[in-house]
């Protein structure tokens, strides 16, 4: 089979999972998952045959696979939809099929398969444990297939957002995924705060979307196409669109439709102001949050920026001073990095800080697209992907042996507060191990971790090009997500348990613990791809083909910073002084946070999240809450709209009981009345007649025939 | 004898008959001046035919029309008569006023 129809098969799978799950297999947990994890293995087996297969071709970027058919007619022309893989969304494909299966088969165990039922489990709830033989025992997700059909689905939106070939397929993979997150934030619906929780993040990426949707409109007005390789890859569209002027903010064309699209994005990825549907979205089952803070959505919107580089930077070269689009992101960017970052010291739920890391690390991403640092941000996206996800599912793994412990002891404490854990390591080596991993990835540990490798190209790329606050900014964050990270580590895993909860938790099975084993390895190898070439002593022995082959994406091959020690020091420095700091910090931390106490205020702030969400609700929500209370309703529905009809109804009525009063009732009912009345009257008169005795009948016709005769003789015979 | 003296006869016959009709009370008796009433009809005619038209025979042929007609409606009225005597054990005319408002 020709790698192109492979490419339009990669989708299908989770997609016919989803409809297979839910018309046929609900009622069965076991063929359920089968389905779903069948799907994805496909989905998997596909992406890598079409990755190995890009791999291998010289100049892909040039020629990528490419498959199209005409869809919707469009007046005189006809709107082509297809697939494509190039050097990029073959990267994204090759951690999407990846991360995806592993979730997958990560929430068989997860959601307790083969576990007893619960005796009071309901759905829209998690499941509280059922008694097995005297004993708690974690009981089965009540609505088991549910969450894999979902999933399947979020699958599907993810697989064809990467495959698309125009924005306007990538826009629907986008939007069905903001449903699917809607609907798995909110799989346990009946919990408040997960209906909450659900509303919000479905909003909040909205009004990114709504912008990102005005982008790909303008584009399309503007070009007449929404086709990736004939917009990106054509210099005369990208210097027309550089060229001509918006008439908004002194933008051009391409400045203000990279800046909607980028706002698309500020949604998705939860950039700041958009971030704080990401944290609530923490509600959701675990395998959620690692689907979507790693594999899908979050990506996407990183990977959107990515696919609409040539578009947002056109007109930009290598070396020039930052266009107004790439300013905007690359401020957003890295405030977006070191504010999620700050919040992330200050939470205690376990998933909360990777939350917020996530927010942070894309942070990183979007500052490196807007200072053109193009591969590195694609090279973070990488391995970000694979190390966030190993986070998410090692912290759902730990939760998960952490309400084992809970079930256990019958203690009332929150197995997601990080304050009571400790000891883990030895109850959990696997998770520990996995996690370490992850953790140190996360913190760029030098020279093994994949993270470590992709955060100093984008210091590294700051520093080349004379970005010095970006840089600077950056690699404050960077010191304090190695921070967090270690505070979160040592928090949950090293010291003495700090609830009997902790000290019963146990190890979970093989089928959680595996997708943790694979991807900690991706974590660690995944960077080992793109090695600056001029690297002391390493650098060299792997070719950096990550740079070349992501690079070629662009029609401009991406310059690769020269090797700088500055860049490489800072990036040593933070990652082992965020390491060591935060183990100094927490290593002897009780019930109490260490910091609490000497930051004081500012530890209050953090931990409330800056009071982004007060402060919206008291500028918008509340805002909007008067609005609908006391414009749309009082104002504009009760007394304008209901007034008007009210005026309508009223004066018909008036209108009516007129015409009752001079016309109806006088004239036709008059007239109606008098003709019945009369007949009436007559019939009155003449039943006189009727006596019934045939003799007066009898009489009555001699009478006239008599009187007859006589009138007879009289008068005519006269 | 003149034409005019059976005429007379067929005259009072026909007005015993009408009294009979409109008086009596009996419905035999009222079907009695119905027929009295047909055979004053029955002598005006064979009177005609004698003082006008004597050769020929339409005057028998109307008369025994009404015998026929007289000897149906007695035939009828009298099963009328006996059919409403055994439901109202009465045949006085002015009691049977089924027809009445």
């Amino acid at each position: 089979m020709p790698t192109e129809t492979l490419i339009w098969l990669i989708p299908l799978p989770p997609l016919l999972a989803f409809f297979l799950i839910l018309l046929f297999t609900r009622k069965n947990n076991a063929l359920s998952h089968t389905v779903g994890v069948v799907a994805a293995a496909t989905s998997w087996l596909l992406g890598m045959l079409v990755f190995f297969a890009a791999v291998g071709i010289d100049h892909f970027g040039e020629h990528p696979f490419h498959s199209a058919i005409a869809w919707l007619p469009t007046g005189e022309t006809v709107f082509n939809i297809g697939v494509m893989i190039d050097p990029l969304s073959a990267a994204v494909l090759f951690f999407v099929a990846w991360t995806v299966l592993m979730i997958f088969i990560y929430s068989i165990g997860y959601h307790n398969f083969g576990a007893p039922k619960g005796d009071h489990d309901k759905p829209g709830l998690p499941p509280h444990g059922a008694e097995d033989h005297g004993h708690h025992v974690p009981s089965v997700e009540p609505m088991y297939s549910r969450f894999f059909a979902f999933i399947a689905l979020f699958a599907f939106g993810m697989y064809t957002l990467v495959v698309s070939d125009n924005l306007l397929t990538l826009f629907v993979g986008w939007e069905i995924m903001g449903l699917c997150s809607y609907l798995l934030i909110g799989f346990w619906y009946a919990k408040p705060s997960a209906r909450d929780a659900a509303k919000k993040a479905f909003l909040t990426t909205r009004i990114g979307d709504v912008f990102m949707l005005l982008g790909i409109v303008a584009l399309y007005s503007a070009t007449g196409t929404l086709n990736f390789h004939e917009i990106l890859r054509n210099e005369n569209i990208l210097h027309m669109l550089a060229s001509s002027p918006s008439g908004v903010l002194g933008l051009s064309a391409a400045g203000l439709i990279g800046l909607l699209l980028f706002i698309g994005t500020v949604g998705k990825s939860a950039q700041w102001p958009l971030h704080v549907w990401l944290p609530d979205a923490m509600e959701g089952p675990t395998p959620v949050s690692a689907m979507i803070h790693a594999a899908t959505m979050v990506s996407a919107g990183v990977y959107m920026v990515l696919r609409m580089f040539p578009l947002l930077s056109a007109g930009w070269h290598h070396g020039d001073p930052l266009t107004t689009t790439m300013t905007v992101m690359a401020f957003f960017g890295a405030f977006t990095a070191i504010f999620a970052a700050t919040i992330a010291l200050a939470q205690k739920d376990i998933k909360r800080v990777l939350a917020y890391s996530t927010i942070s690390q894309l942070g990183f991403m979007i500052a490196a697209l807007g200072i053109g640092a193009y591969v590195a941000a694609a090279f973070h996206l990488v391995t970000h992907a694979f190390f966030k996800a190993l986070l998410f599912l090692g912290s759902g793994s730990v939760i998960h042996g952490m309400e084992h412990g809970v079930l256990h002891t019958g203690e009332h404490v929150d197995p997601q507060d990080m304050f009571n854990m400790g000891g883990l390591k030895k109850k959990m080596p696997i998770t520990f191990w996995t996690f370490l991993i992850g953790g140190f990835a996360l913190s760029g540990f030098p020279l093994i971790t994949s993270g470590f490798w992709s955060k100093d190209e984008i210091l590294a790329d700051a520093f080349a090009n004379h970005h010095y606050a970006l840089l600077i900014t950056l690699s404050l964050a960077a010191l304090l997500t190695a921070f967090y990270t270690m505070r979160q580590i040592t928090l949950t895993f090293f010291g003495e348990p700090r609830t009997k909860a902790a000290d019963h938790a146990s190890e979970n099975k093989l089928v959680m613990t595996g997708p943790l084993m694979v991807l900690s390895v991706f974590a660690i190898i995944a960077g080992w791809v793109g090695i600056p070439e001029h690297f002391p002593v390493i650098g060299g022995l792997l070719p950096n083909w990550f740079h070349d082959f992501v690079g070629s994406t662009l029609l401009e091959h991406p310059h690769a910073p020269d090797f700088s020690w500055i860049p490489l020091g800072i990036s040593l420095g933070v990652a082992l002084g965020g390491l060591g700091l935060g183990w100094l910090v927490y290593r002897k931390a009780g019930s109490e946070d260490p910091l609490r106490k000497p930051l004081g205020p500012v530890y209050t702030l953090l931990e409330n999240k800056y009071y982004f969400d007060e402060l919206y609700t008291k500028i918008f929500i509340r805002p909007a809450g008067v609005i609908a209370e006391k414009f749309s309703y009082w104002f504009l529905d009760r007394k304008v709209i209901d007034g008007v009809l009210h005026w309508i109804a009223q004066n018909s009525v008036n209108l009516g009981l007129v015409f009752r009063d001079r016309f109806e009732t006088p004239v036709i009912s008059g007239v109606a009345d008098w003709a019945a009345n009369s007949t009436a009257a007559i019939g009155r008169v003449l039943r006189k007649v009727q006596t019934g005795l045939v003799q007066q009948y009898l009489l009555l016709v001699a009478l006239v025939a008599f009187g007859g005769l006589f009138y007879y003789l009289f008068t005519v015979l006269r | 004898m003149p034409l005019s003296w059976y005429l007379v006869l067929a005259a009072l016959l026909f007005c015993i008959g009408l009294y009979g009709v409109l008086a009596r009370k009996n419905a035999v008796a009222i079907l009695m001046g119905v027929e009295l009433m047909l055979n004053a009809v029955n002598i005006n005619l064979v009177a005609f035919w004698r003082y006008f038209t004597p050769d020929l025979i339409a005057a028998h042929a109307f008369v025994v029309i009404v015998f026929a007609i007289a000897a149906a409606e007695v035939a009828v009225g009298l099963a009328l008569i006996i059919s409403i005597y055994r439901r109202r054990k009465t045949v006085a005319a002015d009691e049977i006023n089924l027809m009445k408002w």
